[in-house]
């Protein structure tokens, strides 16, 4: 009987033509329902992205990126020391940070079922989730201390324990997305093990390692709470990694704070190139993405 | 008769407590075509990639038994050598994704950290492709990644790649059954110039295939090697009644 539905219907043409129309107008109303959701999450982005550059604009100029800040009421002033602690404390991270990560993640990718593969992981899971100020406090207990007093060192270390997850997860989804047969392809030609894990598996999946880290290196470099009780912050331009040692979130931390408009307007500027520097590290992350990308 | 160069005595393997091979016991003569039949699950698989000791590499595998290379135990040799000895094309065609096509025929070389002068590579690269039937195709994109090739030339770029090793064995895992028809047909044509100089075993699930190149045939069925003998002998006269069957496509 469901068969004949359609002839069954008196006036079948008609009948049909409506419940079509019906259906391209369900269609219009959900496609719309999307879009305007869509809309919704991304305008107060564009609109965030948007008040920070009309506020930052004005204070961005060559000479706030080579000065160092003046004292209360003298006008102008620059973030270099800031500029320059921000690259600093995660050029640190990163040198500590990349190797012991990715060499976890490569454990993880290959150790699928062993205990300590399981509670790593778990650890893993549990340091993504630790709000970055407990890892202050950490680092505070555990290095600060220890070497008698703030240092940048000590902020590159929290940014280091903060960025290990996602370089850790990145490079274990990664390798485990490499064919089985790639390995063996590898074996088979009686590469040892280790070479076949360093030149083959490693290169191969590259690009998503890669991305890993630059994503989390944009995730740490406005981290502002691990570096309040580690890298403390500093007037003075410093490359010494054991001195207590300016970067961009906590300038604009203590700036966006105070009660001078001249101060407000460089915090606004901090901000606007901490942005800049993350949009530029996702742009190569994408370029890395397409340019190496691997096919199998 | 000459002494064979593979012979394998009381052989078998397991996956954790299930016993993938019962008690094999079979010789392989020098530049023979072996062609491995059965039934899927039958342990054919299994039973090459114990050659070149690829089985012990997943988790609970184990192997017993004797198997032996020119009368030296498979089992006593460090595997990396033995890979070498024996090389492997596999299912899916799985050139290295990041190398060129040169750098994926010297492949071995490079990734062992095996130096050549300019001149030894090139000629490597050209007689192995040449000998994959493949080089007129390549011979102008060398320098470009191997991936980009079709899945039959990608095949044939993993059979260079094995060949450049110049192992004594050659196994080939149903090394045609991702193919068109067209690149199975030159691989088939391949395995009959290759046997001048090679000793290959292969798994094949396609008895016309078996039939048109192997000189000898053995069929696996349940883990145990029911016959072995040469290819026209089990094609028309089967001692066994399951070879028989098999052949007859009553099951499989």
């Amino acid at each position: 009987m469901k068969a004949n539905h359609w002839k069954e219907t008196g006036n079948s043409k008609a009948e049909i033509g409506r419940q079509i129309a019906l259906r391209n107008r369900k269609n219009k109303w959900f496609k719309g329902v999307i879009i305007g959701a869509t809309l919704l999450a991304t305008v107060p982005l564009l609109l965030i992205l948007f008040y920070i550059f009309k506020q930052g604009i004005s204070a961005l100029s060559w000479d706030f990126l080579v000065n160092l800040p003046k004292p209360v009421g003298e006008t102008g002033g620059g973030v270099a020391n800031a500029l320059v602690g921000s690259i600093l404390i995660l050029l640190v991270s990163c040198i500590v940070a990349i190797p012991v990560g990715i060499i976890i993640g490569i454990y993880l990718s290959e150790a699928t079922s062993s205990k300590l593969a399981y509670y790593c992981r778990l650890a893993v899971d549990v340091l993504q989730g630790i709000p970055s100020i407990v890892i202050g406090i950490i680092i505070y207990e555990w290095v600060v201390r220890p070497m008698g007093g703030f240092s940048a060192f000590s902020g590159s270390m929290a940014l280091a324990l903060m960025m290990l997850p996602a370089i850790i997860k990145s490079t274990e989804e990664t390798l485990k997305l490499i064919p089985r047969t790639m390995k063996e392809a590898a074996l088979a030609l009686g590469v040892p093990y280790y070479k076949t894990m360093l030149k083959v598996i490693l290169p191969t999946g590259l690009s998503g390692i890669l991305t890993g880290v630059i994503l989390s290196i944009s995730r740490v470099i406005g981290e502002t709470a691990p570096l309040l009780f580690t890298a403390f912050g500093s007037p003075f331009m410093t490359t010494d990694i054991s001195k207590p040692m300016s970067s961009l979130p906590l300038i604009i931390f203590n700036y966006a704070t105070s009660p001078y408009e001249d101060w407000h307007r460089l915090a606004w500027g901090a901000s606007m190139l901490l942005i800049l520097m993350i949009l530029m590290l996702n742009i190569i992350s994408k370029i890395i993405q397409r340019k190496w990308k691997v096919q199998f | 008769m000459e002494s064979p160069i593979l012979t394998v005595r009381n052989f078998n393997a397991f996956f954790g407590e299930n016993q993938i091979l019962k008690n094999i016991n079979l010789d392989i003569a020098q530049h023979q075509v072996w062609a491995i039949m059965g039934p899927s699950g039958c342990g054919k698989t299994t039973f090459i990639r114990c050659i070149n000791r690829m089985h012990e590499l997943i988790a609970n595998a184990t192997a017993s038994g004797s198997m032996q290379l020119n009368g030296e135990e498979v089992y006593d040799m460090n595997p990396v050598v033995l890979r070498r000895k024996v090389g492997m094309v596999f299912q899916r065609p799985n050139p290295f994704p990041t190398m060129s096509i040169y750098d994926n025929v010297i492949a071995g070389y490079l990734l062992n950290n095996i130096k050549l002068s300019k001149s030894q590579k090139d000629e490597i690269v050209e007689t192995s492709l040449q000998r994959a039937a493949l080089w007129r195709e390549v011979s102008s994109t060398l320098h470009k990644k191997g991936t980009f090739l079709s899945g039959g030339q990608q095949q044939r770029l993993c059979i260079a790649r094995a060949l450049a090793m110049n192992p004594e064995i050659l196994l080939l895992d149903e090394a045609t059954s991702a193919l068109d028809p067209v690149s199975t047909a030159k691989i088939e044509e391949l395995i009959h110039e290759l046997k001048k100089e090679y000793t290959i075993l292969m798994v094949t699930h396609n008895m016309q295939q078996a039939a048109r190149v192997s000189d000898n045939t053995a069929f696996f069925y349940l883990g145990e090697l029911v016959e072995a003998d040469s290819t026209k002998t089990i094609f028309t006269n089967p001692k066994h009644e399951k070879t028989q069957d098999y052949i007859r496509g009553h099951f499989g």
